[in-house]
């Protein structure tokens, strides 16, 4: 009976998500936005001010596929989900793309209906510790107090490492972010764990970020990345592609400051990413519009990098402030690796 | 004729004793009866004087009133972070509704406050129709216009709701809800057919014998698995659906205490001029019952009002986790922002509950008066 | 339609031939719509069971409790009993349940004894002390728990010192942000002669407190019982102990690196959390007492005045006796709520029976089964309390004669 009742709520309300839909490009055009799933607050990857503006490495993803898209990287709404519910909101169509750093592991890659885009930041569990403890690794931590949140796979990870390292440890464990930070400031425990780009964020809401150091160590392998759902090729490429041309544009030194002077270059690489219309040696027109295999118009890109910019902009505006260096992030071509295949 | 032995004067009235009568010792009787009772209001007067002079050095004193970010209230010796509240205080308010449609909540708050002002000011006449809109045109516009995706309001989605909003929201779906479904269930308790009665009492028993915390959780993990695959109910309705039900059993409850203070004649009385069971429920059992259990309601509004923070803990954005999560705002981020937070948000919960139970003491007293002839 | 008028001749209507037609008959209606519900609720069940199902498949996952032997892969930061990441999640949950039974006997112990006492504060002569009363309970009961649990986290955590300054009591015992850490005691073979000697303790307290009972209604000479037997009963494992050769060892906390290493502690979160409940339930608490106190007639505090009694003793042999009757029903409901509100630990990161429950549900899916089990466990420890309460409350009953 109960039940009926919650039925007929559902229904009279109206509440419940729109089901999957197959060509999110047509809804996603039809509607003039991009509904995106990002976190509920993380400094450098997702994190709103007071006036409700959005900011950070995630949500400039976000941008950039709505400027690839409808040619405005303002037209984005963002939805703030919580771990445990940001595949379901994915799956069920509550959002376009899901950019909330989620790790890309093989389950939920192939059981959940869901594909991977590609790694926009390569992360790990790292450890922090206040300087003062005067410890330069993780194998110094035996007997150490950790600080983590419940119910993640960092809480596993964990247990696993001190074990494999025949180590004691005592965890404190919270539900919520905040919490941990509390403590761990407070003093309840010596070591505070999350991923370490986490680390690097947290540390600034600090009183004395300069009283703690994050240990060398990375225990887990995080790789982080948009999500889409799985079936919509087109849009899978769509964001796939705007990935691709944000790192095709820095290793091409295209900026949004340089983008408009950059559409004269004649590095034909360069056309290409800018669909600058130019004639082959023999005189006919060059096939340069890459966008119509996207279903998108010709300056996709263009308007991705003048609105949002190239990968080491966005990825300098959010996380320098962090003080997080490049990296395994940087170029392939600088020992890193972020990688984009050609555009052709 | 005179008895010399009897008094024709008045003998001069003696002063009371000392120890009975005078300031002093009406001093003495009030704080100090008995030597341990004066030693008593020594010590609790001393903690009290130092209690409230440290809260008022923190909160007034030491307070950091006006800043751009959060460096004076790092400063050590730093007291309270006021301006992490200015800046806040509309986010707390609205959530991340976004700010040029904030006018929408706005008619909400102004229309509710006015008819729920309406229902519990005595004085205000038409209580019928104010309560039918409380109950039924209210929840419906306050959906159309929080919601929007009709009559061109722009949509906006409940991820997007927040504050003071949805601790609203929650507590006063969890009443409007509650009040219908525990009336049945009341109903279904004293229902002399047995299968009823076991699954009314089952229900109820069940609810009030688990956490709010346990029931809010099933709402969250289990309802969409009871779900058609491929719907995903909304985060916020899950929510409202487990706070409904809790709130439900422990209102049944409330009303069944009710319908047994209505004495037997009454239903006696109705059945021998025919009515029908309902008839008799609605016309003449209930109004009576419910203008007895009116304390009963507004207590349990008020154990609601203060549960609405557990919805927090399931990631729902009200007063609670936004004011929380507030401090993890790098700007404000300081050594006082926490304890300027949990204060401001202890003061706003303590102002809300207190004036509801003291609103519930004077309806009380009202109902003694016109109960005792 | 003909009126009835008192002079007309009242016949009574023939009844219909076969009594009242089926459609109107109320115990045929009574079956008919409690078939209906048994219907609709059967239907109801069988479209949520369908749907859970394949929900269930589609999310590769099948009911059962055979999760419940697997290796959890959590630590938790208290446990009463051996437990660590390689623990089952059973182990987890039984871990969970211990600490909530933990928190729940010690907060209703202490919130009892401060509600009593702020009860009757509360209804002190004295205007300072009534008033300090009342200022606590407006003060408390009006802000959420959980809130009060937060702060209470904040301010139990802040003043104590780090771990390398602990405060220390003679050296044993040790006070720091991690905690109190308390020598922990091993009973060795032949420990059993303590908890012998404490029963015999117990029983001959029982047994002369019977005997001075007996002796004052005979003579009215009153033993002062408590005064000899409660040394007898605090010494009496000692020196059963102590013959048979003392077998008890203590298992000192010692710093080594991070952390104390031995002993036992008790972990800030649960300091806060039981604190938190303490304050908030005992203001409930006192309000029942005061009603209950307010329920007695005046005249029977008159009354005792009259014979002399104190006013301690008045409260104490004449008013709470018989205010019981009218505490112990609303207290035990407090009990109840101050067991599930100990669920609030979650806040805190106290790893109790909701906190394992949680856990357990994210690391293994196993929502349905999780939410099942806690359910279960919280309505037997409800179910538990309010039994409990109720045999307390026959006891407590006036004898009428």
């Amino acid at each position: 009976m109960k039940f009926l009742k919650l039925l007929a709520l559902t229904s009279v309300f109206g509440f419940s998500a729109a089901a999957a839909n197959a060509a999110t490009l047509d809804d996603v055009k039809a509607k003039g936005f991009v509904q995106c799933g990002v976190s509920q607050g993380l400094i450098g990857f997702s994190n709103p001010d007071d006036k409700n503006n959005w900011t950070g490495l995630d949500v400039d993803f976000c941008k950039a596929v709505a400027a690839a898209v409808l040619g405005d990287a303002t037209k984005v709404k963002y939805s703030p989900l919580s771990a445990k519910e940001r595949f379901t909101a994915l799956q069920s169509g509550a959002i376009d793309v899901l950019s909330r750093n989620s790790t890309w592991t093989m389950s939920r890659d192939t059981s959940l209906g869901l594909s991977f885009v590609g790694v926009t930041y390569y992360d790990g569990q790292g450890f922090m510790v206040p300087t003062k403890l005067g410890i330069k690794s993780a194998k110094e931590l035996n007997g150490a107090s950790v600080c983590t949140q419940t119910g993640t796979t960092t809480e596993l990870n964990l247990a696993d490492y001190f074990k494999a390292n025949k180590m004691e440890y005592k965890i404190v464990a919270f539900e919520k972010n905040e919490e941990v930070l509390k403590a761990y400031q407070e003093g309840r425990c010596d070591v505070f764990t999350t991923d370490q780009s986490g680390l690097y964020a947290e540390v600034l809401k600090f009183a004395n970020p300069a009283d703690h150091m994050v240990l060398p160590e990375i225990i887990s392998k995080e790789p982080l990345g948009p999500v889409v759902r799985q079936g919509d090729a087109q849009w899978f490429n769509i964001v796939k592609w705007t990935y691709y041309a944000t790192l095709n544009a820095e290793e091409l030194g295209v900026t949004s400051a340089n983008v408009d002077d950059m559409k004269k270059s004649a590095n034909p690489e360069i056309q290409r990413l800018l669909s600058v219309a130019v004639k082959n040696p023999d005189g006919t027109d060059a096939d340069n519009d890459f966008g119509k295999g996207l279903g998108l118009g010709p300056d996709w890109a263009y308007n991705i990098v003048k609105q949002v910019g190239n990968y080491s902009e966005i990825f300098d505006r959010n996380l320098a402030q962090l003080k997080i260096a490049r990296g395994k992030n940087a170029l392939w071509s600088a020992g890193g690796l972020q990688y984009a295949p050609p555009i052709r | 004729m005179s008895l010399s032995y009897v008094r024709t004067i008045d003998a001069p009235k003696l002063p009371a004793p000392t120890t009975t009568a005078g300031t002093w010792a009406k001093l003495r009787e009030r704080f100090a009866p008995t030597p341990l009772s004066g030693l008593g209001t020594l010590v609790i007067a001393v903690f009290l004087a130092w209690a409230i002079w440290s809260i008022f050095q923190w909160a007034i004193i030491d307070a950091v009133w006006t800043a751009p970010d959060r460096e004076p209230c790092n400063a050590p010796g730093a007291g309270a972070c006021w301006p992490f509240v200015q800046a806040k205080a509309l986010q707390w308010v609205y959530g991340f509704y976004p700010i040029e449609l904030r006018w929408r909540p706005n008619i909400v708050f102004l229309l509710g406050g006015l008819s729920l002002a309406g229902l519990l000011i005595p004085k205000i006449p038409f209580k019928g129709w104010n309560a039918l809109f409380f109950f039924l045109a209210f929840p419906i516009i306050a959906y159309v216009l929080l919601t929007g995706g009709r009559f061109g309001l722009e949509e906006v989605g409940t991820e997007q709701w927040g504050g003071l909003l949805v601790t609203l929201i929650v507590a006063i779906t969890g009443i409007v809800a509650s009040l219908p479904l525990g009336i049945l269930l009341a109903l279904g308790r004293r229902s002399k057919m047995p299968v009823v009665r076991t699954l009314c009492t089952g229900f109820i028993e069940i609810v009030r014998g688990v956490p709010l915390i346990t029931v809010l959780f099933m709402a969250s993990v289990m309802f969409p698995l009871f779900m058609p695959p491929g719907i995903n109910p909304d985060k916020l309705l899950k929510a409202l659906v487990g706070v409904g039900l809790f709130s439900a059993a422990y209102m049944a409850e409330v009303v069944r205490g009710g319908l047994q203070a209505i004495p037997k004649g009454q239903y006696e009385a109705s059945m021998a001029v025919g009515l029908s069971y309902w008839r008799m429920m609605l016309l003449v059992v209930m109004p009576q019952a419910l203008k007895v259990v009116i304390p009963g309601i507004v207590n349990s509004f008020i154990s609601l009002f203060k549960d609405t923070s557990l919805v927090s803990i399931i990631g729902i954005f009200d007063l609670f986790n936004i004011v929380q999560s507030g401090f993890n705002d790098a700007k404000w981020a300081s050594a006082q922002t926490g304890n300027t937070g949990y204060f401001a948000l202890a003061l706003i919960y303590w102002v809300f509950c207190f004036s509801m139970s003291r609103y519930s003491q004077f309806i009380e007293r009202r109902l003694n008066t016109s109960y005792t002839r | 339609m003909t009126v009835n008028t008192p002079h007309s001749k009242s016949v009574p209507p023939p009844a219909p031939a076969g009594g009242v037609s089926w459609f109107y008959d109320p115990k045929i209606r009574g079956y008919a719509s409690q078939i209906i519900v048994v219907a609709l609720l059967l239907w109801g069940l069988y479209v949520i069971i369908g749907n859970t199902q394949a929900n269930l498949t589609k999310l590769n996952q099948n009911f059962g409790f055979g999760f419940l032997t697997q290796a959890a892969g959590f630590d938790l930061s208290t446990s009463l009993i051996e437990y660590s990441s390689t623990s089952t999640y059973g182990r987890a949950i039984f871990a969970g349940l211990l600490n909530t039974i933990l928190v729940a006997v010690l907060g209703i112990i202490f919130a009892t004894i401060i509600g009593f006492l702020v009860g009757v504060m509360r209804l002190s002569k004295n205007r300072v002390v009534a008033g300090a009363a009342t200022l606590y309970i407006e003060l408390i009961r009006n802000v959420p728990l959980l809130l009060q649990i937060f702060m209470w986290y904040a301010l139990v955590l802040k003043p104590l010192p780090g771990v390398k300054d602990a405060h220390s009591l003679f050296g044993i015992v040790f006070l720091s942000k991690k905690g109190i850490v308390m020598p922990h005691p091993n009973f060795g073979p032949g420990a059993w002669a303590g908890l012998l000697f404490l029963v015999a303790a117990l029983v001959g307290t029982w047994l002369f407190r019977r005997r001075a009972r007996k002796l004052q209604d005979e003579t009215g000479k009153i033993t002062p019982v408590w005064l000899i037997s409660i040394p007898i009963i605090i010494l009496s494992p000692f020196i059963g102990l102590a013959l048979a050769g003392w077998p008890l060892a203590f298992d000192y906390p010692e710093l080594k690196g991070f952390n104390f290493s031995g002993g036992m502690t008790m972990v800030p979160e649960m300091a806060a959390l039981l604190i938190a409940l303490i304050v908030y339930s005992a203001t409930f608490i006192a309000e029942t007492v005061r009603s209950g106190i307010q329920a007695v007639s005046h005249g029977q505090s008159e009354a005792s005045s009259a014979l002399g009694l104190s006013r301690g003793r008045a409260l104490r042999l004449v008013i709470i006796p018989q205010a019981m009757r009218v505490i112990i029903p609303p207290l035990a409901s407090q009990y109840l709520n101050l067991t599930k509100n100990s669920s609030l630990a979650i806040a805190v990161g106290f790893p109790d029976l909701m906190y394992a429950g949680g856990t357990v549900n994210n690391q293994s899916g196993k929502a349905i089964e999780v939410v099942f089990i806690l359910m279960v466990v919280y309505l037997s420890l409800s179910l538990f309390t309010a039994a409990f309460m109720n045999w307390f409350n026959s006891r407590m009953k006036m004898v009428e004669r």
